[in-house]
């Protein structure tokens, strides 16, 4: 038995359970076809004789500018990663923006610069975009949509797949979690000059094209924005025939974030990451990953955080760092509106 | 000393744990009466490494959790009043009242502001002279001093558009009503933040009169297992006391400054608390001389009766005497996304910690 609520509740945003229920009870309902269906960050598409992954997303992250990047920078990144979750090279994009009457010119030529630049590293270009203006107080300052193709690797890799996922298998995070929602947090708060805090906003093919055109072993990627690391792990492990464990003294966390995320009441496995990638490995392949990983700056902080396991099917559970053991459920109702 | 990793020392846990192990032979229950507690208890999965001896029960320590639906919809109806803004803190936002929560009510148009401090309230009263400001007053005596601060700034600036709908509420009454209703408890893990305010004194008649210990518990996992450590020594020695475990935050005579703002701007009165009914002076309101800031003398308010939903526990497993998982209605028709009854709502509440923590079963 659900509720009905006629309204929107910022809950719907939040990336947690009443997101996922709108999703699927609305959009999924009637926009019905099998790729949809799928659910997965990017829709992938058959174009003649090879595969092409298409994916959009929206970002109104508060405030524009942020340590470590800005509305533009992550609206390039988010994307390019969705893209690069589903294992595909990332193309082109497009990019849309609503603007609001009165916004100084002078911020959104910086935000512009910055997705040019950002694009320009990752080798992507921007092929089509959109503007709206809407009455000052319409919308907040800027709004941006950005959609992507990418193409997948001409040689012989298998496509990531959610099914091939079994016991055994090896949980990767690439870097240190929750930066991106603790800079965001310290930005609001004005803490971003007493302790120094950087978005992790990165585009993520730079770390991942030299894995993903072998066979490594990879099986599974998701980008753990919005909902953290927790949220990503639930959506892998529900509904499925495996359980998944991790090790709360193996996953990465800045001894900063850590400190903030208490703070503010925070568990920094469900703060957001713009420049994360989890990866279900193959058991035996993630020692030779982890070390690719490690040669790149932004892999450098790469750890083994768990493994899929027979037990405890659908569920992620969490060995505490003294040793207790505990379940690691979906996130609900909002916990940080407007982080991207 | 490292604050962050410094209580979480795996080796120095598990010395505790087995101490705590061969000292509990006999079946023992330890209630916690903090919501902190209660969260950190699962958050750091200290049950799983407990002796099946020891049970914790999670008593009425979340503020949230103990706030009726009247209250609610009181809040409600003031949000519907013209010129009239209600601020709240933002964990209240999703409790429901009888037919609505704030959350709803605001995305309806309603007058809801989150603030993060009580004083922000009186702030947006200064700058909207034309309007009326509301702040909902809950918790225990952890916030009790931080709304009488925002009554006594109203006061001394002459803010004349702004009151407290208060629901605040004392733990001891609540503690000795646990005892008063025949729950069986072997000691009491006490709240650390209110703690820091009240001091000791008001645990000593729980310990005279029903001979039950109280140990005032820090919030990091050496601290809890420490507490029930010094628990279970009490129990075996049957020498209940009060005990400071989190020295580091505690002292005996409290805070008297804040102690000073809360008698001057409150007096007590009779408050209703889930599960336990309305209890005699458990609960603060403004007194005489702050009236002009208390909501029920500005306003004229509806009665509102206190409605429990059909099937929510809460009231139950608030007292220590079922927990969640022997609710029908949780992880089905009560979720955190879709709360029935309060317990789901707070991040601190002892349904949606064992959702969060525990799963559905």
């Amino acid at each position: 038995m659900k509720e009905k609520t006629d309204r929107i509740l910022l809950s719907h945003g939040s990336g947690g359970s009443l997101m996922h229920d709108l999703i699927r009870e609305l959009f999924v309902r009637h926009f019905d076809n099998p790729i949809l269906g799928k659910e997965s960050d990017s829709a992938l598409l058959q174009a003649g004789s090879s595969n092409i992954a298409f994916t959009t997303d929206s970002f109104v992250v508060d405030p524009i500018f942020f340590p470590g990047g800005d509305i533009g920078k992550l609206a390039v990144c988010g994307t390019i990663n969705d893209l690069v979750a589903a294992g595909a090279r990332p193309h082109c994009l497009s990019a849309g923006f609503i603007l609001e009457e009165g916004f100084p010119m002078q911020a959104l030529e910086r935000i512009v610069e910055s997705m040019a630049e950002v694009a320009k590293l990752a080798e992507v270009f921007i092929a089509t975009g959109d503007t709206k203006v809407v009455e000052k107080g319409k919308c907040d300052k800027i709004f941006i949509n950005t959609s992507g193709i990418g193409f997948f690797s001409q040689r012989d890799v298998p496509l990531l797949s959610k099914e091939t996922i079994g016991p055994g298998d090896q949980l990767i995070i690439t870097g240190f979690l929750g930066d991106h929602g603790m800079a965001v947090m310290a930005a609001r708060n004005q803490l971003e000059h007493a302790i120094s805090f950087q978005s992790d906003c990165a585009p993520l093919n730079i770390l991942l094209e030299e894995i993903l055109n072998v066979d490594s072993g990879i099986k599974f990627m998701r980008d753990p924005t919005r909902g953290g690391l927790a949220t990503t792990l639930c959506e892998i492990a529900s509904g499925s025939t495996f359980g998944i464990k991790i090790f709360e003294d193996q996953i990465p966390v800045r001894p900063s974030v850590k400190g903030l995320c208490d703070i503010f009441g925070f568990d920094p496995l469900y703060v957001a990451n713009e420049g994360k990638m989890l990866i279900v490995a193959k058991k035996g392949r993630e020692q030779n990953i982890l070390e690719i990983l490690k040669k790149n700056p932004l892999g450098k902080n790469a750890a083994i955080i768990g493994e899929v396991t027979r037990e405890n099917k659908g569920w992620v559970t969490l060995v505490t760092s003294i040793g207790g053991t505990r379940i690691v459920n979906m996130l609900s109702g909002e916990q940080l509106p407007r982080i991207c | 000393m490292n604050w962050l990793e410094g209580y979480r020392s795996r080796e120095l846990c598990e010395a505790l744990m087995s101490e705590i192990r061969q000292l509990a032979a006999q079946p023992l229950r330890f209630m916690e009466v903090c919501g902190g507690h209660t969260m950190a208890i699962r958050k750091f999965g200290i049950p799983s490494l407990l002796p099946e001896t020891i049970s914790l029960l999670s008593g009425p320590g979340c503020p949230v959790c103990v706030t009726g639906r009247a209250f609610i919809d009181q809040a409600i109806y003031l949000s519907g009043l013209e010129e009239t803004v209600v601020c709240t803190f933002g964990d209240l936002i999703r409790v429901r009242g009888t037919d609505a929560s704030l959350e709803k009510a605001r995305a309806e148009g309603k007058q809801i502001r989150i603030v993060f401090s009580s004083l922000d309230a009186v702030e947006l009263a200064k700058k909207n002279p034309e309007k009326k400001i509301v702040f909902l007053g809950v918790g225990f005596e952890t916030t009790a001093p931080g709304t009488a601060a925002a009554i006594l700034k109203a006061n001394r600036e002459g803010v004349k558009n702004f009151s407290v709908l208060s629901a605040h509420k004392l733990m001891p009454p609540a503690m000795e009503g646990i005892i008063s209703e025949g729950i069986p408890i072997d000691g009491y893990i006490c709240p650390g933040h209110v703690s820091t305010i009240t001091g000791t004194k008001m645990y000593h008649p729980i310990v005279e009169n029903f001979g039950i210990g109280c140990v005032v518990s820090g919030f990091e996992p050496l601290d809890l297992l420490q507490s029930i450590l010094m628990l279970v020594k009490q129990v075996v020695k049957r020498k209940p006391k009060v005990e400071i475990q989190y020295s580091r935050a505690v002292k005996p005579e409290g805070n008297p400054e804040a102690q000073k703002i809360m008698r001057e701007v409150f007096e007590p009165a009779d408050e209703w608390w889930r599960g336990l009914g309305v209890l005699s002076y458990s609960g603060l309101k403004p007194n005489r001389k702050y009236r002009e800031f208390d909501t029920r003398e500005v306003f004229e308010l509806p009665d509102f009766r206190e409605i429990e939903p059909n099937g929510c526990l809460c009231g139950e497993i608030l007292k220590g005497l079922k927990t969640p998982h022997q609710c029908v209605l949780f992880g089905k028709a009560c979720t955190p996304s879709n709360p029935v009854g309060a317990c789901m709502v707070s991040s601190e509440g002892a349904c949606q910690t064992w959702y969060t923590y525990e799963g559905k079963n």
